[in-house]
């Protein structure tokens, strides 16, 4: 938030305050014992706020806060057959950084992250800007057209993606067979995570647009004027005036995208089903966790897991926002 | 809500005549024609990318499993197996579907609605009520949108298995209370939306706290309220790691772990592959009431989407 803004603010906040309280002293408050002066203000200030927060605040304990508590409790103990739940302190978490499996996991969301989100972003990016400019007509179908991926659960994208890329019912392998060509390998070892980038790409590209579109949409139109008596072209705008412009929505969308690919999971379980002897149960970090859990009951071990997955997650956020605001300084 | 996102008004329109004069000053038309056809073409070839996926779905829900192999998937079969399909799959297994469509239904009608209140009551307070830790507290709930889901799917299922919450409606609905985005997007919202002026002459004219957010807040801040909504419906709708951890039990799934079952059972035993046309039927189902919503409420997802990231 802008300084100046927030000033403003404050001391808006501040009449307020007066107001209130001048508004108070009027009233017969001011007569009444000191006592109850100071409970209608406690009322007032600490009372009724949590009120209003109590519900919301009651359930994130209960559904957020308890839970991921108990699984860092949890992580610290070991089920043994004699002598049941032990304290291990961090043991739980030497053996998974020690993990093959899960490193294995982590070796392909990063690739994910390394090789997908980027060109997923540009795509978001290239269509925003083409939608923004004024060389196209017609952009409300564009958008709804592009955005419409969204729309579909994720579960569904990668059961429709599953058949297309079937080589006996997909499209893909019907025209190859037309063509007298092998069917494309989509559901190969090679193939496979490619096939999987591409399923992220359909679903996700559309809602990136859209929040790089509204921030494109959201700069005044007088800034393009002075570029464009200078003789810039449109290519010039977009890179010298847009993009700058647009960063702290960038910034969201590769921050929301770092934090959705590392903790993929939707894909790769349905994909288990298609493909079984493809898929181990640890391809990503989230399905290792939850075939430790579910299927081998090792519920201290998967809680583990899951918390050296959530530091990768925020290291990873953390550190590209760290680079960025670095930047955005110089 | 446009107004939420500060675009100026009459900005776009008094935008265009001005660009377009001045690119025909700077000379924008010569060669403009291939470029903006070169342009449209690309444009159309993306449009065709991510609509395809779902012209499949559609085709395919018109086929037998044999017009599946045998015909061209793109294009439909001679004869329209539509209704013979749909019929199939509401009547499979006792109608389990109807069960999973309902379920879907009630899971994420009653999650949005109770969400999206509980979000707008703490929004509000966070924005117009000052009190102590009201800035600690925010940033604790803001934190927690990087908490990945298993690390909270597995925990709950253990603390709700405790207290033999497992394996009911209840195991799914109260995790999806809790929005801390929608929070954030009502924080964002009531700021900008509620004038602090009008709260101050009702509080001045006697009006009680919860009788100023019933009969002005609430009404000033329905459009980020349906917001809300809407992105938890969707949420909810769309959601299958809660539901797979926290049900084991057909008759509480919702149509994303039924179907996925579904697809696990058509793989296993080739044999049956009537499945296959269950799946597809069921998926573009499921997929309708989505579509036609996020078609129809355009401005409201817009602008969630739209003021997350403006306010930077």
């Amino acid at each position: 938030m802008i300084p100046s803004q927030d000033m403003a603010k404050h001391s808006q906040a501040e009449a307020r305050q007066q107001a209130i309280e001048i508004q108070e002293l009027a009233a017969p408050a001011s007569r009444l014992p000191s006592a109850l002066r100071f409970w209608r203000g406690w009322r007032r200030q600490v009372v009724i706020p949590y009120l209003f927060l109590l519900p919301f605040l009651l359930l994130f304990s209960f559904f957020l806060l308890v839970p991921l508590l108990y699984a860092l409790w949890t992580s610290f103990f070991v089920e043994r057959l004699i002598g049941g739940m032990t304290f291990v302190g961090w043991q739980n978490y030497q053996e998974v950084l020690r993990d093959g499996n899960f490193w294995e996991g982590v070796r392909n969301v990063l690739l994910l992250l390394f090789t997908q989100v980027p060109l997923m972003l540009g795509l978001s990016l290239l269509l925003a800007l083409l939608l923004d400019s004024q060389i196209v007509r017609l952009k409300t179908i564009f958008r709804l057209g592009y955005f419409l991926p969204y729309a579909i659960p994720s579960v569904i994208g990668a059961l429709l993606w599953g058949y297309l890329y079937s080589a006996h019912i997909g499209p893909f392998a019907q025209l190859a067979e037309l063509l007298h060509w092998p069917p494309p390998p989509f559901l190969s070892a090679a193939g496979l995570l490619p096939s999987i980038a591409n399923i992220l790409t359909w679903q996700w590209t559309g809602y990136n647009m859209v929040i790089l579109y509204a921030a494109l949409q959201a700069i005044p139109p007088e800034l393009y004027d002075a570029a464009r008596v200078d003789g810039a072209s449109g290519w010039e705008i977009a890179r010298r005036i847009k993009i700058p412009l647009i960063a702290p929505a960038l910034v969201l969308t590769v921050v929301f995208s770092i934090i959705g690919t590392l903790q993929l999971f939707n894909e790769p379980q349905i994909m288990t089903a298609i493909v079984p002897n493809l898929i181990q149960d640890h391809y990503t970090p989230n399905l290792y966790a939850y075939n430790l859990a579910f299927t081998n009951q090792q519920y201290n071990y998967a809680a583990a897991v899951s918390f050296v997955l959530g530091a990768v997650v925020f290291v990873f956020s953390y550190v590209f926002m760290l680079v960025t605001y670095r930047r955005g300084q110089r | 809500m446009a107004r939420i996102g500060s675009l100026p008004a009459g900005g776009p329109v008094a935008a265009t005549t001005r660009q377009t004069s001045a690119q025909a000053r700077t000379g924008g038309r010569r060669g403009g024609w291939t470029l903006r056809g070169l342009v449209l073409l690309f444009l159309v070839l993306m449009l065709v990318y991510f609509v395809i996926p779902l012209f499949w779905l559609v085709v395919s829900a018109t086929k037998t499993n044999d017009e599946l192999f045998s015909t061209f998937g793109l294009w439909f079969a001679p004869d329209f197996h539509l209704l013979q399909n749909l019929h199939d799959v509401f009547t499979y297994d006792d109608g389990i579907f109807v069960t999973w469509l309902t379920n879907s239904a009630y899971y994420a009608v009653v999650s949005a609605l109770g969400a999206s209140l509980i979000a707008t009551l703490a929004g509000y307070a966070f924005a117009k009520l000052s009190f102590p830790g009201r800035e600690l507290a925010f940033a604790i709930i803001l934190g927690t949108i990087m908490v990945p889901n298993t690390a909270l799917a597995i925990p709950t299922y253990l603390l709700l298995s405790k207290v033999g919450l497992v394996n009911t409606p209840l195991a799914i609905i109260l995790p999806s209370l809790v929005t801390p985005f929608g929070v954030y997007l009502m924080r964002v919202y009531a700021e900008q939306a509620l004038p602090d002026d009008l709260l101050d002459a009702a509080r001045v004219d006697g009006a009680s706290e919860w009788l100023i957010f019933w009969r002005i807040a609430l009404r000033l801040l329905a459009p980020g309220f349906v917001t809300v909504l809407l992105l938890t419906f969707v949420g909810t709708w769309n959601n299958f790691f809660l539901p797979l951890v926290v049900t084991n039990n057909p008759a509480y799934y919702p149509l994303t772990v039924g179907l996925a079952n579904w697809n696990q059972l058509s793989q296993a035993f080739s044999g049956s592959r009537i499945l296959y046309t269950l799946v597809i039927t069921g998926s573009l189902i499921s997929v309708v009431p989505l579509i036609i919503g996020f078609l129809f409420l355009q401005r409201y997802w817009q602008g969630g989407l739209t003021f997350g990231s403006l306010r930077s």
